[in-house]
């Protein structure tokens, strides 16, 4: 049995929590929800020279080939100190995309460049309230042009380049638009966590050029499945810095003359937080085997691993601030960081009533139901 | 990252798998192990009693205990091989938990060489069977609250009080006994752990019958039972130490509970129609059943990073200390939803209900599993005590002589 990351991975684990202790204090998250910067441009920059945002890129196309093992152990540091950075977007979807489906000539084009994080790409997808549903998107790509309108696309406003899903006469696809081409009008719009600037884009006839490995509504889940996983890894690190501060938080409060963590209404909901954490640290595990390994349980083990991330995510987050009473509802503490975070998460790639669904239906295609059914 | 098992883990499983294959039935697929069915079923201790001795010469029982105790030499993660290997065979081992896994490590770090010499081989074989005589009408949780009294007589010790929740002391031959050896020093102070041979005049067991109508337990009342002092494991007075070196063990194993669990419900929203086609179909049933299987899957996976340190020669990291809660309380959260399927005919037990009426036999075991070894609410103290560093709770009998401290009405 051998169901950890390698010692190798594991001192990157560490440098980056060093790193990010350093450098992304919750000051600088603060520094992005008060200020008028859509992220810590300079903190990117610090990533991309250490090689994170090339992380999953092979070393051909000037990536730091750490594989997806690398890009999970960076986004958990990530998630714990709620980075305001386009990593999600530009690594675990737009990379990601590109790495999938993309022809030589789109990597040669775009994952140097995404590498050396001068480029931000991300992922545009939603265009109404409720689930995505691949095969009847309104987006539609006709001639190598694309129009529609996309809501809620994650850093849209600082991206270079999207990568949207359309529909094309031959079912659904990925596209890669050049967002400060022609026929891109886009707009920031406030959302739920101001730390990670959103946009809606309207396309009007962009040029878009297609992803040839993409068509078709498994492509689409192919992708989100991995991103899942390494989000699963950031949703985690966010959830165990919410226990981290309720923790602390509940050994230094004092009331009724002891402190607040010897009662054991906050203790037993401090441990209920720590086993959900844990839940979803090992459903996140199996989703890094899965995505490591290509494996084809990859659906069953995405849709665990977010399912419980989410859960984790929300329970750590809210609980932060009940553990804090009134203060915990105030602008100055940090109890925001993490609840904002962890809803964004929880519904960046569609809720978990979605990937229940999902989770279901892939169950009842592999051989766990054979087995049941006997 | 990978689920395999090293090479020389490899041949330990292949040892152990025929090893059984040559001594035990496997399990039919889909059969699945009530909590302590099998006890009750005809000859089925003998059976039981039969096999721990081919186990204990085959070398499968104390794998990981060091070779001068009588144990393999083997590694933590050779135990938890085989473990996995007999689980899916028809046996039942859980019997002899009590000695394996508790009587026998204290004996052999706290106890005396005869002490070792006298108990630890006839254990191994099933020709001793022990029950655990720690809980108290006054004190399950609260263990150092116990009252049962050893008093000093010359080379012997003379016991008077009652235990109970005593699993098999009805067919025990020896039990591990704490007993308040003095009363004037605080709790913890003054008490001493014996071992008591369950046929000494004065000792009464009497059957409690369970909710679920079973009687595996007991109370054991003692009067002026006489123990030799040769039988005293660890200093007078040293008792809380020592039971705490059984409790460890007792909560070290990373244990799961028996019954219903995902694929069961996945089974029974197989077989059941609603009103609008099968359950499986509905979209309801279809987002709990997700829910069940993430549980269980996080449980999974879980054990596999502790088994992980384990193979490494390591010891579990404190995620090991959420695994009986997660699983007991998951157990009763999914029987409660399959008898909510099942509906009106849900109340009919029996092996023609569906999936083996496993789902209403298990409704009337799963409470005992979220008190035994410790309840939900100590494991969560000790998450957050010893895992998270919170504070202790305020203790109003510390450094208190025992005999002053308050007691209730209730036990």
């Amino acid at each position: 049995m051998n169901f950890d990351f390698p010692d190798e991975l594991k001192q990157l684990r560490d440098e980056a929590r060093r790193f990010l202790t350093e450098r992304c204090p919750t000051s600088v998250p603060r520094r992005i929800l008060e200020g008028p910067e859509p992220y810590d441009r300079s903190l990117w920059q610090a990533m991309a020279e250490m090689g994170w945002t090339g992380a999953a890129i092979p070393e051909a196309f000037g990536g730091a080939g750490l594989g997806h093992l690398g890009v999970c152990v960076l986004a958990e540091e990530l998630g714990h100190a709620v980075a305001p950075v386009p990593f999600a977007s530009s690594v675990y979807l737009a990379t990601e995309a590109i790495l999938l489906f993309g022809s030589d000539a789109q990597k040669q084009t775009w994952l140097p460049k995404l590498a050396a994080g001068e480029a931000i790409g991300t992922l545009a997808m939603a265009e109404r309230p409720g689930p995505v549903k691949a095969a009847a998107l309104s987006a539609n790509i006709a001639g190598g042009k694309l129009s529609g309108t996309k809501l809620a696309v994650p850093d849209g406003d600082v991206a270079d380049f999207a990568v949207v899903a359309a529909l094309s006469d031959r079912g659904p696809c990925l596209a890669i638009v050049d967002l400060a081409g022609p026929g891109v009008t886009r707009e920031a719009v406030i959302t739920i966590d101001p730390t990670r600037s959103h946009a809606r884009i309207a396309f009007a006839g962009a040029p878009a050029d297609l992803l040839a490995g993409s068509e078709g509504v498994d492509a689409v889940h192919h992708l989100l499945d991995r991103a899942a996983v390494m989000l699963a890894f950031e949703q985690v690190g966010c959830a165990q810095a919410a226990l981290e501060m309720a923790r602390d938080y509940a050994r230094e409060r004092y009331a009724f003359g002891r402190p607040i963590g010897s009662f054991q209404a906050i203790k037993h909901k401090l441990a209920d937080i720590y086993i959900a954490v844990e839940l979803a640290r090992s459903n996140a595990y199996y989703g890094a085997w899965a995505l490591h390994t290509d494996a084809a349980e990859l659906p069953i083990a995405a849709s665990v691993a977010r399912i419980s991330a989410c859960d984790a995510g929300w329970l750590a987050s809210k609980e932060n601030i009940q553990t804090h009473g009134g203060m915990g509802f105030t602008w100055q503490m940090d109890c925001q960081f993490y609840y904002r975070r962890a809803k964004l998460h929880a519904m960046a790639l569609g809720g978990t009533r979605e990937w229940k669904r999902r989770l279901v239906a892939e169950l009842r295609k592999s051989n766990t139901i054979a087995l049941a059914n006997d | 990252m990978d689920f395999e098992d090293a090479p020389e883990e490899a041949v330990f499983r292949a040892e152990a798998r025929a090893f059984l294959e040559a001594n035990a039935q496997r399990r039919k697929p889909g059969e699945v192990e009530g909590y302590r069915r099998g006890q009750d079923a005809p000859g089925a201790m003998d059976r039981a009693m039969a096999f721990q001795r081919k186990k204990a010469e085959a070398g499968f029982v104390g794998i990981h205990w060091p070779k001068e105790w009588g144990g393999r030499g083997g590694t933590q993660i050779q135990n938890v091989i085989y473990n996995q290997e007999e689980a899916q065979f028809d046996v039942l081992s859980g019997i002899f938990g009590i000695g394996i896994h508790l009587a026998m490590p204290t004996i052999c770090v706290c106890g005396t060489p005869e002490q070792r010499e006298r108990f630890v081989k006839p254990t191994m074989r099933a020709d001793i069977v022990w029950c655990q005589l720690f809980s108290e009408p006054s004190g399950g949780s609260d263990l150092a609250s116990l009252r049962t009294r050893a008093e000093r007589d010359g080379d012997e010790w003379v016991i008077n009080g009652q235990k109970i929740w005593n699993s098999g002391a009805h067919y025990s031959d020896f039990g591990i006994l704490v007993a308040r050896s003095d009363p004037n020093v605080p709790k913890h102070a003054g008490l001493t752990y014996f071992i008591l041979d369950m046929k000494t005049p004065g000792v009464e067991v009497r059957p409690i019958r369970q909710l679920s109508g079973s009687a595996h337990f007991n109370e054991v009342f003692f009067t002026n039972v006489r123990i030799p002092d040769a039988m005293r494991v660890g200093p007078i007075g040293g008792g809380w130490r020592v039971a705490l070196t059984t409790l460890m063990n007792e909560r070290h194993g990373m244990r799961d509970s028996p019954g219903p669990d995902f694929q069961e419900l996945l089974r029974l929203a197989n077989q059941l129609e609603l009103e609008d086609g099968m359950a499986i179909d509905n979209a309801a049933v279809q987002e709990k059943l997700a829910e069940f299987y993430v549980r269980s899957q996080g449980l999974k996976y879980t054990k596999y990073r502790g088994m992980t340190a384990l193979s490494r020669g390591g010891t579990p990291g404190p995620e090991s200390s959420i695994i009986k809660v997660v699983a007991a309380n998951k157990l009763q959260d999914i029987l409660s939803y399959g008898l909510d399927l099942i509906g009106m005919a849900g109340p009919t037990m029996g092996a023609d209900m569906p999936v083996a009426g496993i789902f209403e036999e298990a409704l009337l075991y799963s409470p005992a599993l979220r008190i035994a070894g410790g309840t939900d609410e100590i494991m969560r103290n000790i998450i957050a005590e010893r895992v998270l560093g919170l504070p202790q709770d305020v203790r109003v009998d510390k450094d208190v002589p025992f005999r002053e401290i308050p007691t209730g009405s209730r036990g």
